[in-house]
């Protein structure tokens, strides 16, 4: 499972967990589906109340099923699909083979997890909720992003010495 | 129809609507659902620093900004013109729980005890946003995705690393709100 002889400087090409896998050029205005698809989900969070604090809360509290039904059906229904599209090699509207990268393991999802497990019951949002709580009002929370950004630059800062 | 949809969402109309981001990402562009990596796109346009992890075409991703541009978007529209007309509702115990701690206010989704404008210069403003905010940016780089990458994307396409980072994300969360937050809650 772990592949120990991965040479981590030749892999330096990005791979990132959102990737763009299509090779055909897309123009600027193509971008406003990617718009549209986030407005819905954007919804989807306020309207289900994922971006509450005390769902999550809840969550971690094991008082409400809600986060796990969210979560588990997101994951079915995702899961069913991408299946789904590889049986049926189902090709993208640009007409494209759809690719999926594979996600190699390092020791960095244990500690990075363990490290936004800890942020996600404080601030009660992961990445995606934060901008929807931005967008319902709660003006405090733009803090919680620019932290998130630094975090993010810190983690990029110091990368090549943390344990992998 | 309207009244309908200003009702909190079933759970399962929102996994069924999340879940189907993957396939729609997947098809209307070969992208794979992720939003954590729209930060690390922010800080390879504004502040990439020379840093070698920021160095790369972020113009090609600038879809996800698109994307999560939509989330603010639908943050506003949702809270606009959607708003739940009813009272809000959290779970007896997680409320019995909470008051506990010191917690008082349970009419929002964010409690205003902690997450006010009025906080951000407090103690708690310093540990609920700005230490929670470097926690969920740092570690959701370092374990290469958050919810969304890992837990959604990464299952749906059985990634053993996404399983085990999302048990590691659980793990922190119980270890934050069980073992931590009690002690933090007594600061105040």
């Amino acid at each position: 499972m772990i592949q120990t002889n991965i040479d981590k400087t030749a892999v330096e090409e990005f791979v990132c967990d959102a990737h763009n896998n299509q090779v055909k050029k897309e123009s600027f205005a193509s971008n406003l589906k990617y718009l549209l698809v986030g407005t819905i989900f954007g919804i989807v969070f306020v309207k289900a109340e994922i971006i509450s604090w005390f769902r999550i809360q809840e969550m971690f509290r094991l008082q409400s099923f809600h986060m796990y039904g969210v979560i588990g059906t997101a994951v079915m229904v995702g899961l069913i699909s991408v299946q789904l599209i590889k049986r049926f090699n189902i090709k993208t509207l640009a007409g494209e083979m759809v690719s999926i990268p594979d996600k190699t393991f390092d020791k960095g999802q244990i500690y990075g997890g363990l490290i936004f497990g800890l942020g996600w019951a404080i601030t009660g949002a992961c990445p995606g909720p934060l901008f929807a709580q931005i967008g319902s009002g709660f003006l405090a929370i733009s803090v919680t992003f620019m932290s998130a950004i630094a975090g993010t630059w810190l983690y990029g800062a110091f990368q090549s010495k943390l344990p992998h | 129809m309207i009244e309908l949809i200003k009702q909190p969402w079933h759970w399962a109309i929102a996994g069924i609507m999340i879940g189907l981001t993957v396939p729609t990402l997947l098809l209307i562009g070969n992208k794979t659902f992720g939003i954590s990596s729209s930060l690390r796109h922010i800080c390879a346009a504004c502040f990439p620093a020379d840093i070698q992890y920021f160095r790369y075409n972020w113009k090609k991703e600038l879809w996800n900004l698109f994307f999560v541009v939509g989330v603010l978007l639908g943050g506003i529209i949702a809270s606009q013109f959607l708003s739940n007309p009813n009272e809000f509702i959290v779970n007896e115990n997680t409320v019995k729980d909470l008051k506990a701690l010191g917690l008082t206010d349970f009419s929002a989704m964010m409690p205003s005890d902690i997450f006010s404008v009025e906080n951000i210069f407090t103690p708690k403003g310093l540990i609920f946003l700005v230490i929670g905010g470097l926690l969920v940016g740092f570690g959701t780089r370092y374990a290469g995705g958050c919810t969304s990458g890992h837990a959604i994307m990464g299952l749906s396409n059985l990634q053993l690393p996404s399983l085990i980072a999302t048990i590691s994300f659980m793990v922190g969360g119980f270890a934050m709100t069980h073992l931590i937050m009690p002690f933090i809650f007594k600061l105040f």
